[in-house]
């Protein structure tokens, strides 16, 4: 049951550190995707704080408050500072903006077809 | 930030003692103690390894005033080591040959027999460490000072919390980040940091409130920065928790933060670190020659085993080696994640 039966609001910052109740449902499952994510996170062919500056882009363009949230800490305990994670933003910000102007291209084609 | 600020014993804040910060501390319920924390690891009581390190803080007095300073130091304090301390200091190290003394502060330089020390220290074989703000050697009575720590192969262990000036600037001070470039550079032209014997380490420390970053990997990213943005050169990176104590104690207040840092810090304790702790092989001397486990537990009032002698004057190194070490929710601040002590990370 939720902590928050009769709040109003669909988000709590606390719920955050309530992600491994998830496993309630199905253990099997939740232990597999926490050693996955472990495992995506560590440092490999790019350095962890590099894949903490994806995470914290992706966090933004799926608009996820408690990713923006664990990855703002997370990119400034990896060794980042505000310049690179303000342009990390700005990439996820760039590729939303741009997928939805490059299917103007879908509407030239359309138009296209459809006028004269 | 402005360049220079009030302290808290300045400000008469309730963090400005040593138990107004323990009372504050003792109030938040945290997941575990750290007393029950060491008992898991056990580690419980604590107990030093041996004294290799004698740390004396000359004192408070210092020329900048860092929003996290764990000793509120600052231009308006007055407390300085006096003679009688130092004399008790040297006869110790006389008498033990502790291999290691660390000279810290406030701003050690501002000492009136800071030379002296440096040059009998050295002539005694000790190996002396200076930790040094960077600025305060620069000011014009003291400009000297890195020259003579060269002469005496002095290790300087420098701070600077980030490799920008914004960053470094929140944390101490406008205009602390440029002239601390510029004291670098002088270390570098004496040959510190540039594999000639001269060790020149620098000290990080979160501009805010959560931890370190791994400091391996920081200090390959600070050496190319460093390097590539101001053509400084240096030895190690040392990673250091801020510790929920006075200046930082008080912006966590400030922030309604304390409870969540502190918790914070508990939940990332780290057994590996909880061993390799800085009090378990550093004898800790304040300003008026009382005897601590750390600098922290000195800026706390926090003392040593009663059954101990008290002081420097009166020290005996083989009881100093088997006596319980003091602790409290702040030495959580020593055992999160790779662990925090003098020399950075330590797991």
């Amino acid at each position: 049951m939720s902590s928050h039966p009769s709040s109003p609001h669909y988000y709590h910052s606390a719920d955050l550190g309530r992600f491994g109740e998830i496993a309630r449902g199905n253990k099997d499952l939740a232990d597999k995707f926490f050693a996955w994510y472990g495992a995506v996170f560590a440092e490999g062919a790019l350095t962890a704080r590099e894949k903490s500056l994806i995470a914290l882009a992706v966090s933004h363009a799926v608009q996820c408050p408690y990713c923006i949230d664990a990855y703002s800490k997370d990119a400034l305990e990896k060794g980042s500072n505000i310049d690179e994670m303000t342009e990390a933003v700005h990439v996820a910000a760039a590729i939303r903006g741009g997928a939805s102007l490059v299917h103007g291209v879908q509407m030239l084609n359309h138009a296209d077809d459809l006028g004269m | 930030m402005s360049r220079i600020l009030q302290t808290l014993e300045k400000r008469g804040s309730s963090l400005a003692s040593g138990l107004g910060q323990r009372k504050r501390l003792s109030e938040f319920t945290l997941p575990r103690s750290f007393e029950s924390a060491l008992d898991s690891s056990s580690l419980w009581p604590l107990h030093p390894t041996r004294v290799e390190v004698l740390q004396i803080n000359l004192g408070k007095r210092c020329n900048q005033t860092c929003k996290h300073c764990h000793v509120d130091a600052g231009p308006d304090r007055k407390e300085v080591m006096p003679r009688p301390v130092v004399e008790a200091v040297f006869r110790f190290l006389e008498r033990t040959r502790v291999p290691t003394l660390d000279i810290t502060g406030g701003a050690p330089e501002l000492h009136p027999d800071f030379r002296e020390m440096v040059v009998r220290a050295s002539d005694l074989g000790a190996h002396v460490m200076h930790r040094c703000n960077l600025t305060a050697v620069l000011l014009p009575n003291y400009a000297d000072i890195p020259a003579l720590l060269a002469r005496h192969r002095v290790e300087v262990v420098a701070s600077l919390p980030y490799f920008q000036g914004r960053e470094t600037d929140a944390q101490r001070g406008d205009g602390v980040f440029d002239e601390s470039i510029e004291s670098l550079r002088r270390f570098n032209a004496l040959g510190y940091g540039k594999g000639t014997g001269l060790t020149l380490n620098l000290v990080t420390n979160p501009v805010g409130t959560y931890l370190p970053p791994d400091q391996g990997s920081l200090e390959t990213r600070w050496k190319a920065e460093m390097r590539r943005r101001y053509g400084i050169e240096f030895d190690r990176l040392f990673t250091i928790t801020n510790i929920p104590i006075s200046r930082f104690l008080e912006f966590l207040e400030e922030r309604g933060k304390t409870h969540e840092y502190l918790t914070m810090l508990a939940n990332a304790y780290n057994p590996a670190a909880a061993a390799g702790v800085m009090c378990r092989n550093t004898l800790s001397v304040g300003w008026d020659g009382r005897l601590y486990d750390c600098d922290f537990n000195q800026m706390l009032d926090l003392p040593i085993d009663a059954s101990v002698p008290q002081t420097i004057a009166d020290a005996d190194l083989t009881l100093l080696e088997g006596r319980e070490i003091a602790v409290g929710p702040h030495c959580f601040g020593c055992t999160a994640g790779a662990g925090s002590s003098c020399g950075g990370a330590v797991a």
